[in-house]
């Protein structure tokens, strides 16, 4: 029994919410491989192969597979669907985008988001925009799984020597091309690996302010900026920001929301980081019931405040 | 041309579920139901496409209780043409309703289905992938902004670090983002007329599809809850605190 773990890659590299799903793969038992499906991502299976626990990498090298097409990524996994017992996923726009295509072909349920494995067919997942954990069992012959990459420690990133086998790249499926991206600049940490988080919501008023405000506090602590719903409809900051249950979920080890009210959506993306500061004037607001450390005042003088402070 | 969207019925997106105390599943006797949020968007942009005139005709699709009838209303009411429920008690999960979806598209031959990324109650984030999967059409996930030509459809999706545009050649399938469009309020005159509409009702056993769930679920339970915060009485205890008692900076 083999459990094939299919790598998140720039090519170059190999992407942190992998060596998560490496993790999960590990508790799942049984040895586990990585695919690297890419084009030129010679180096980015070298790197899959000094992860900790992995015993083989897979290297498939094409155009077709560039961009991660759905299409073209599935029918990869396809090809060599048949060696395993357990395809992961990292729960990640990619792995979201090619999980379901993958279990629908081999005709099977696909574990969505889990934060544990239980025993090798069963999985916790949370359901509700988190509101409650479902334990669900599969009976299928192959489970097809996404993780909540929040929910298992990373695997370490050097130390393994695994062999990396290349294998036939599948063929393009012709129905979808790329045509071309917008990625946001950013040097700051990425916002699901980030140790502290800055969070900015309605209450700054505009994009300038959000800067003004938020920035300086997520320079001082080496923090990644998040932002509400509200705030990113509002044009404050740009949509990849947005942390919740529609956007992304985070669990650093410290999370200060200003002038974010706390809806459930937002609580869906950020209530298993380990210290939740909030800092509110609206002494109701619901994130007050989940932050560790509360503090009912302006955010405009207190986060500056607390910049100096710190 | 015509439009295919499938819709959900769930709690509304406002309450907050409990977990039953028999830990068998959420509390959703009494509780307001509602169209999945990403559904309603999924409406809107096939009802502006319709708009546009570059769509002839949109048609509602929903799989479930007999209850689901409303949200297919609502549909409607927003400005989808006809409506379809297929009827069941069974609890049907992603792989079920995306088989369900695929014997429709066959029969209705639509060129473009256009679903929410995700319902809000399972929150699995599966059916249009896997739909797309079965019928072998191509998919453009968490679409932001969608350009219809003639033969080819131009999504502009949310990936994590920004934005990605992908061309897809029709018929294909695309799920909606938060950010494709704001939907309509329905009025009181276009629900009086979503009445009046066609809604046509089949069964899983006719269109041959076996909806056996696939996944047991063993239990629910509530999420583990967090100790009970403080509130600090200014900066300099905020700071204090979190250096020296939860020591995260």
């Amino acid at each position: 029994m083999s459990v094939l773990v299919i790598a998140e890659h720039d090519n170059a590299s190999i992407k942190g919410a992998t060596l998560n799903t490496v993790t999960a793969a590990v508790a799942c038992g049984g040895d586990v491989h990585v695919l690297v499906a890419g084009h030129n991502a010679g180096a980015a299976a070298q790197a899959a192969a000094q992860i900790a626990g992995v015993a083989k990498v897979i290297h498939a090298d094409a155009a077709s597979l560039a961009h991660g097409l759905a299409e073209n990524v599935a029918a990869q996994v396809l090809a060599i669907a048949g060696n395993y017992s357990h395809i992961l996923f990292a729960a990640t726009a990619s792995g979201k985008n090619v999980a379901p295509r993958v279990a629908a072909k081999l005709d099977v349920a696909q574990i969505s988001d889990i934060t544990k494995v239980v025993s090798q067919d069963t999985f916790e997942r949370p359901i509700y925009a988190g509101n409650a954990i479902a334990t669900v069992q599969s009976s299928d012959s192959v489970k097809v799984i996404t993780v909540r990459t929040t929910g298992f420690d990373a695997a370490a990133a050097t130390g393994g020597s695994a062999a990396v086998e290349t294998a036939a790249a599948a063929a393009d499926a012709g129905k979808s091309s790329y045509v071309g991206s917008e990625i946001a600049k950013n040097d700051r940490p990425e916002l699901t690996a980030a140790k502290i988080i800055v969070s900015g919501g309605r209450a700054l008023g505009s994009a300038e302010k959000f800067n003004e405000v938020i920035t300086p506090l997520a320079d001082k602590l080496g923090a990644a900026i998040g932002a509400s719903r509200a705030a990113v409809d509002a044009g404050y900051a740009p949509n990849d920001l947005q942390v919740g249950q529609t956007g992304k979920i985070v669990a650093p080890q410290l999370y200060i929301a200003a002038g974010i009210s706390g809806a459930i959506q937002h609580l869906a993306g950020m209530k298993d980081s380990k210290v939740i500061v909030a800092i509110n004037k609206d002494p109701e607001a619901p994130i007050f019931s989940v932050a560790d450390y509360g503090l009912e005042a302006d955010l405009f003088t207190a986060v500056p405040e607390l910049v100096k402070a710190l | 041309m015509k439009v295919l969207v499938p819709v959900k019925r769930v709690v509304d997106y406002n309450v907050k579920v409990r977990v039953k105390s028999d830990n068998t599943g959420v509390d959703i006797a009494n509780v307001k139901m509602s169209m999945n949020p990403f559904d309603e968007i999924a409406v809107e942009e096939a009802v502006r496409l319709k708009e546009k005139g570059l769509v002839t005709e949109v048609i509602a699709v929903s799989c479930g209780v007999a209850q689901c009838q409303e949200t297919l209303r609502t549909a409607m009411a927003i400005g989808a043409d006809r409506a379809i429920l297929v009827e069941t008690d069974v609890e049907l999960q992603p792989l079920a309703v995306a088989k369900l979806l695929k014997a429709l598209v066959d029969k209705e031959q639509p060129s473009l289905i256009i679903l929410g990324k995700q319902a809000i109650d399972d929150d699995a984030n599966q059916t249009g992938q896997m739909l797309a999967a079965l019928a072998d059409l191509p998919q453009a996930t968490n679409a932001s902004k969608v350009e219809l030509a003639a033969d080819k459809v131009h999504v502009t999706r949310e990936i994590d670090g920004g934005l990605e545009t992908l061309a897809l050649s029709l018929p294909a399938v695309i799920t909606t983002d938060l950010r494709l469009n704001e939907p309509r309020y329905v009025t009181l005159p276009n629900i009086m007329k979503a009445k009046k509409k066609q809604l046509d009702t089949v069964k899983p056993e006719d269109l041959g599809v076996d909806v056996t769930p696939r996944l047991k679920t063993l239990k629910v339970t509530e999420p583990a809850k967090r100790g009970a915060g403080v509130k600090v009485a200014d900066v300099a205890a905020l700071v204090e605190k979190l250096k020296n008692e939860a020591k995260v900076i």
